[in-house]
């Protein structure tokens, strides 16, 4: 089995797969419940969600475990189980995988360096700890993203380049201001993530959630012209969610989101994929996009 | 003596909390807002001006900068971390009654929903403005929020949520509020907050910034 980069460097377009949060809500994941203690609860329904995926024709599916860092998961009071959730998270999407690979998902802490909340050190060690779990469950890469902050997303890619052997990814969120261009929560751009990401050590780079596959091709766009290189994955979200009748819906269809495949391969994506409100049909629409193009 | 005041301004709005603090590199070396209320204290300006002449301009300047996305969550959160160096100072002023506070605000990210960053955000803006700000933390519950607003008369409350999820909590909330105490006045926010959804769910004020929030807020009071 090779790697993920090896793949890319063939010069084929890989599909990644859709959301995770918005698939366990559905399959009965309450609010105020964590999701990653699904790994052990619930591990069926999440093994048929990644399994959904790699049906749907994905090259790659993610791990439920997205918020697996002991800041998140002491809001649950689980944080003595980082190991074993990442551990489990890795196992199902590697079951559901086969030969197929699979993205262990790292997700920001909520913690903000520049406040004080945390130290360098403390978010290292719980990168680190996170990854490993991710790694003994046989993960292929760690999928670093939403991040905001570039120094979190510059420890974490630290924390899982020193210490598991796996290709380390990162992407970063990014929205669109008032005057047009993009921007993280925390101010920055996607030019100024691809210097600090790559300099950090990640091997692919890019954005995910977001408002789009619209925003997406932008902002690909912009990372490409500044790192000609680097290869580049996209997960974006169905659109900017709509509040009806007591649940929110995602308003980008598997079709919009397919038709837009080739601008965002032209614009330079290599991984393609989606984030919140998107589902195993839109995976299936971009791969058969994929396979057109 | 204005000079002071707006220098107190100046350090609010790119963030310098005192001398020895980094940030921001072009103000290094010189005095923050934590030494020049100190300085116009002892000057005898009154705590009243140090606050409406000094701090709230400041605040109102990084609020509406925010909103222009001319400047990001970092400095509008050391512009906070400097406006509460300075009100150590005035601490003493609020609570012999000589500072009056605008108004109660309560806020709390919704029952389902942990994330504190953009409500701890608001919180500091809206206290910055000259506002007691009742922060009821993250997952709070509608039965908590009510029971505030009822220890706290004629309060506004604040409804934050950042999960698409989390929004039906909202809807929840704000007709519990609402069946609960008619007149109290309920404002939603969040990422995946729009003015329709407010509509929609009966509350009284959505903003997509904190400004608008301070500025709704203030209206109230004026």
């Amino acid at each position: 089995m090779g790697k993920i980069l090896d793949k890319i460097k063939l010069g084929k377009v890989l599909v990644s797969d859709g959301a995770w949060g918005t698939f366990l809500q559905q399959k009965g994941l309450k609010t105020g419940e964590c999701p990653e203690e699904w790994n052990i609860t619930h591990p069926d329904e999440v093994l048929d969600i990644a399994r959904s995926y790699i049906e749907a024709g994905a090259d790659m599916v993610e791990t439920n475990s997205f918020g697996g860092t002991r800041f998140k998961l002491e809001k649950y009071g689980l944080e003595d189980k980082v190991f074993e959730l990442n551990k489990a998270a890795a196992e199902i999407s590697r079951k559901a995988a086969g030969d197929k690979f699979v993205l262990g998902s790292v997700g920001p802490t909520g913690k903000i360096l520049m406040m004080g909340d945390v130290t360098e050190e403390e978010l290292f060690e719980a990168f680190k700890e996170q990854a490993k779990g991710l790694e003994s469950g046989g993960a292929d890469a760690i999928m670093i993203e939403t991040m905001s902050d570039l120094d979190e997303a510059r420890i974490a890619i630290q924390a899982a380049k020193q210490h598991t052997r796996l290709e380390v990814f990162c992407t970063m969120t990014f929205e669109k201001t008032v005057t047009g261009e993009f921007r993280s929560m925390m101010g920055v751009s996607p030019t100024e993530m691809v210097q600090t990401l790559v300099g950090a050590g990640a091997e692919l780079i890019g954005a995910n959630c977001g408002n789009g596959m619209v925003g997406m091709v932008a902002i690909v766009e912009e990372i490409r012209k500044a790192n000609a290189e680097i290869p580049i994955l996209v997960h974006a979200n169905a659109g900017m969610p709509v509040y009806s009748d007591g649940e929110t819906v995602f308003p980008e269809k598997p079709d919009e989101m397919a038709t837009l495949v080739p601008k965002i391969i032209k614009a330079g994506a290599n991984v393609i994929g989606g984030c919140c409100g998107t589902t195993p049909e839109h995976i299936c629409k971009v791969r058969d996009a994929i396979d057109k193009s | 003596m204005s000079e002071l005041l707006s220098n107190i301004a100046e350090c609010i709005e790119f963030g310098k909390i005192n001398k020895v603090a980094p940030f921001p590199p072009q103000m290094k070396g010189q005095d923050g807002a934590d030494e020049l209320t100190r300085q116009a204290l002892d000057e005898g300006i009154s705590a009243q001006r140090i606050l409406t002449e000094g701090l709230m301009v400041g605040m109102e300047k990084v609020g509406i900068k925010f909103r222009e996305n001319k400047v990001f969550v970092p400095q509008v959160l050391m512009s906070a971390k400097a406006m509460s160096t300075a009100m150590i100072h005035l601490k003493p002023f609020f609570l012999s009654g000589e500072v009056k506070e605008k108004g109660t605000f309560i806020i709390g990210t919704v029952e389902g929903d942990l994330h504190d960053i953009g409500k701890n955000l608001v919180s500091m803006m809206v206290e910055g403005n000259g506002w007691k700000v009742v922060d009821l933390g993250t997952d709070v519950k509608a039965e908590q929020f009510v029971s505030a607003i009822k220890e706290h008369q004629n309060a506004f409350v604040g409804l934050s949520a950042l999960l698409t999820t989390t929004m039906v909590s909202m809807e929840k909330i704000t007709k519990a509020i609402k069946e609960a105490i008619p007149e109290a006045k309920v404002a939603v926010g969040g990422a995946p907050v729009t003015d329709d959804f407010r509509k929609k769910i009966g509350a009284d004020v959505y903003s997509p910034d904190p400004q608008g929030l301070v500025e709704y807020l203030n209206a109230q009071v004026a």
